[in-house]
């Protein structure tokens, strides 16, 4: 049963993977990100589990927190941006 | 064979984010692709079971480098320049060095082959003998705080060194270069308008410095040690700084701290080396420390590893200042 | 009782891989900005508490139920507000949902 939900958590990061590569804004990226990041999680407390090693849950703790900081500091920077002079968000 | 499936399928998974990584024009789509590569990496070391290097490599890689990707990217214009000479030599360079790599894997060891080289010299001598010589479950931190002590103050020094670059080049608010922290604006980032990810991020500051000591002292029973909870401790800073403002993060933690913890954390490691040579015994011999030798080796690993994580969070948090206090 | 443990643990783990799986579905074929960030967010929130909850019926009442609940509880804080910062931002840099009719009067 391990095995099944870690390869539907597997297929979902791909599609995830799959919309940050296509996504025709960044937002869209950054939601993809955030989302393979909190799968990632899932996918680290499933597989400690399928290989009996409980003690790895200290690495999902905490990328649990540090996804959150990244996805923050992508929206901080992104909106505060000095280099160019165009605020757009389509772009490719 | 489950580790080869899942293997594949996440080696698979880099390859497709790498050719998105070159193929995409806009540097903010690279830096995120490059977030979720670290991901994918940190997940294949895990399936691998080297925990330590997985944890290492989702808190640094994916958490600091992305955020400090981002401040170095906030300074720049928003699409990478075209370069067009030189393109088919680094195709044929890129192309070589992959048939030799190709070529070189022909004569490795399957997956956890017990005849291999690399299990029959060192390895297994550590293995057996950390029960006896230092007491501590976790043979990594065993290994690198102790059989190799000299080479982890060997990489201390080298983190040391790249955060002393930076501030070369780009200079620090208060402490190194002319600009003082009062000249920044009065810190109202984006995020300090919005009241959710304030209180959410109040919420959360203490557990993550909480959690990052507890991975700093808990590396030798479990992953951890000091590498990974520096890179911890230096997020919880970042998360400060973001939701309240550039100004209010060095009225925290000033920059002369900063200063000091780089070098502090350097020092000290060293420190036990020289205190060890005049207790009697060589540079970085634990077993002087005390009298019993197996607690002399375990103290003397829990404070290299303190310097280890000073050392690293002192750098790791400089460098972010260094960027992000230079757009203003 | 350990085989009621066992149905339910089943249960909540294969319920929780559909609904992640249905979200990764919905974030690729869902047309607008906006919908796929109610696809990513809905299901990464009750995915974690199906797929978490699971694996804590397995292991019982041990130090590693402690942590599963700290991760629970930590992405349950910070997944809304994630969504909360990006739709925000999505707003405020003028991405609008698709077919909104703005009133005349609203500066741009």
């Amino acid at each position: 049963m391990f095995l099944a939900a870690s390869l539907a958590i597997f297929l979902t990061m791909a599609l995830a993977l799959a919309r940050a590569l296509v996504g025709p804004s960044v937002y869209d990226r950054v939601l993809a990100v955030n989302m393979f990041g909190t799968k990632t999680v899932l996918l680290l407390s499933v597989v400690a589990f399928l290989y009996g090693r409980p003690d790895f849950l200290d690495l999902a703790l905490a990328y649990a927190l540090i996804n959150f900081i990244g996805v923050l500091a992508v929206l901080h920077f992104f909106e505060n941006r000095h280099g160019s002079d165009t605020h757009n968000a389509e772009d490719k | 064979m489950m580790t080869v499936v899942f293997g594949v399928f996440l080696l698979t998974l880099l390859v497709i984010t790498a050719i998105g990584v070159v193929r995409s024009e806009n540097l903010f789509t690279a830096v995120m692709l490059m977030g979720i590569f670290s991901l994918l990496m940190a997940a294949n070391f895990f399936i691998l079971d080297a925990a330590d290097v997985a944890l290492t490599e989702a808190a640094v890689g994916a958490g600091i480098s992305t955020v400090l990707l981002l401040g170095a990217l906030a300074l720049t214009p928003p699409t990478e320049r075209h370069e067009r000479t030189g393109r088919w030599m680094a195709l044929g360079v890129v192309s070589l060095t992959t048939l030799v790599v190709v070529y070189a894997t022909f004569e490795k060891p399957r997956l956890g082959d017990p005849d291999a080289p690399v299990h029959q010299h060192v390895a297994p001598w550590y293995l057996e003998q950390t029960p006896a010589l230092i007491d501590i479950p976790n043979v990594v931190t065993a290994i690198l705080g102790s059989y190799r002590a000299y080479d982890t103050l060997g990489e201390v020094i080298v983190v040391l060194t790249a955060g002393v670059g930076v501030l070369f080049l780009l200079g620090l608010p208060g402490a190194v270069g002319d600009r003082k922290p009062e000249d920044l604006a009065k810190g109202r980032t984006y995020l300090s308008h919005h009241l959710v990810p304030q209180v959410v991020g109040r919420l959360l500051i203490p557990f993550i410095l909480l959690f990052a000591l507890y991975v700093q002292f808990h590396g030798e029973y479990g992953p951890g040690g000091g590498f990974q909870a520096g890179a911890i401790f230096a997020a919880a800073i970042i998360l400060y700084a973001l939701i309240e403002g550039e100004r209010e993060a060095l009225e925290v933690i000033s920059p002369r701290l900063l200063v000091w913890m780089m070098a502090g954390g350097a020092l000290l490691y060293g420190s036990v080396g020289i205190v060890t040579m005049l207790l009697g015994g060589n540079f970085l011999e634990y077993n002087v420390l005390a009298s019993n030798p197996v607690k002399g080796q375990q103290w003397g690993i829990i404070v290299i590893e303190l310097g280890v994580g000073v050392t690293v969070a002192g750098v790791l948090l400089a460098i972010y200042h260094a960027f992000a206090a230079r757009g203003r | 009782m350990a085989t009621v443990l066992d149905v339910l643990s089943w249960i909540m783990l294969l319920g929780g891989g559909g609904f992640v799986l249905v979200g990764g579905i919905g974030i690729l074929r869902l047309p607008d900005l906006y919908t796929r960030m109610h696809a990513a967010s809905l299901t990464d929130t009750l995915g974690t508490l199906l797929i978490l909850g699971g694996i804590m019926l397995q292991a019982g009442l041990t130090l590693a139920s402690i942590k599963l609940v700290a991760i629970a509880i930590f992405l349950l804080l910070t997944g809304p507000t994630a969504t909360y910062a990006l739709a925000n931002a999505a707003l405020m840099s003028g991405m609008y949902p698709k077919d909104t009719k703005l009133p005349e009067d609203m500066p741009s």
